[in-house]
C-alpha cells in the first residue's frame, strides 16, 4: 500500500459558481459525476454521415484537429471501420487549464454499408477536420436499366 | 476570480439560437496569456469570424454549403453554424488577438496587457 499526497486537480481552479454559469456546464457536470477526469473519457464517438448515389457510398466523419497518420480505415465485407487516436496536447500539462471540453483518446466506429463496394478502390481525404471515405459501388450493386421487349 | 467567462449564449443569439451549435472549447493559460481551442469540423478559413468587441470574444464558424454526395442514408452531423461568446478579462489586450484554423480546430491566442504581465524586479 502506498500513500499518495492528495493534490487538487488543476481544472477545478475555476470556482464552482463560474463552472455552473451556463446551462451547458450544468449538464456537463451532471454527466461527469461518474468520470474522474473530464476530457479523458474512455473513448469518444465522432459524428458521421453516410451518403449514397448510383456510383458510390460516401462516409463523412467529424474529426477536428487530427493528423492524417492518426486514422485507420479498414473494410471487412460490408462493414467499414474508422478508428484512431487523438493525442492529448502536451501543453495541457504545463500551466493551467480553465476549460476542458474536448475529448482525447481513441475512437472506433463501424458502419454497415448500404451496398457492396469495390474494396480496392476505396479512397479517403481529410479536409477542414472532416474525414471523407469514398467507396465506389461494386458493378453488381449498381442500378441497371433492363430493356424489356413488349410483344 | 474569473478570466475568460462564458456569456449567456441566449443574450447574443436569441434570434438564431436553434440554428447554432456550441463548439467544444479548451482554454489553457500560460504566463503570456491564454490559448483557446474550439472544435469546428467542416469550417474553413473563410467561414471563421472572430470578433473582439465590448470586452467580448465572439467566435462564429460557418460551414461551406456543399452539395451532398448523393442521398443521405444516415445522418448525425449538424449543418448549423458554430457560435460561442466569452467575456474577456480586462487584463487581455484586445488589440493583440490572433487566430488560425487548421483541420477544423480554431486556435485563438489572447495576450495579457504588457503592464499586467508578471515581472521580476531586481533588487539593487
Amino acid at each position: 500500500m502506498s500513500i499518495i499526497r492528495y493534490t487538487t486537480p488543476k481544472f477545478t481552479s475555476w470556482s464552482r459558481f463560474d463552472r455552473l454559469s451556463s446551462l451547458r456546464d450544468l449538464f456537463d457536470s451532471a454527466f461527469q459525476l461518474t468520470s474522474t477526469a473530464p476530457g479523458y473519457t474512455e473513448g469518444w464517438v465522432p459524428a458521421l454521415d453516410v451518403f449514397e448515389d448510383e456510383e458510390k457510398v460516401s462516409v463523412q466523419v467529424e474529426l477536428p484537429g487530427m493528423k492524417k497518420d492518426d486514422f485507420e480505415i479498414s473494410l471487412h465485407d460490408d462493414v467499414l471501420t474508422v478508428s484512431g487516436e487523438r493525442k492529448a496536447e502536451s501543453e495541457q500539462s504545463e500551466g493551467g487549464s480553465f476549460r476542458r471540453e474536448r475529448t482525447f483518446g481513441s475512437f472506433s466506429r463501424n458502419i454497415t454499408l448500404p451496398s457492396a463496394v469495390k474494396a480496392d478502390e476505396v479512397k479517403a481525404s481529410y479536409q477542414e477536420g472532416v474525414l471523407t471515405v469514398t467507396l465506389p459501388k461494386a458493378e453488381a450493386a449498381k442500378p441497371r436499366k433492363i430493356q424489356v421487349e413488349l410483344n | 476570480m474569473s478570466t475568460i467567462t462564458e456569456t449567456n449564449p441566449a443574450a447574443c443569439t436569441t434570434a438564431r439560437r436553434l440554428e447554432t451549435i456550441v463548439p467544444r472549447v479548451n482554454i489553457h493559460q500560460d504566463e503570456e496569456g491564454y490559448t483557446l481551442k474550439a472544435e469546428m469540423p467542416g469550417v474553413g478559413k473563410e467561414g471563421v469570424e472572430v470578433t473582439v468587441e465590448d470586452g467580448k470574444l465572439k467566435l462564429i464558424g460557418r460551414r461551406k454549403v456543399e452539395e451532398t454526395p448523393g442521398r443521405a442514408v444516415y445522418r448525425e452531423r449538424s449543418v448549423a453554424e458554430y457560435r460561442r461568446v466569452f467575456d474577456l478579462d480586462p487584463s487581455i489586450d484586445s488589440s493583440k488577438v490572433s487566430a488560425h484554423i487548421e483541420q477544423g480546430l480554431l486556435t485563438v491566442r489572447l495576450l495579457k496587457s504588457e503592464a499586467l504581465k508578471p515581472r521580476k524586479i531586481t533588487v539593487s
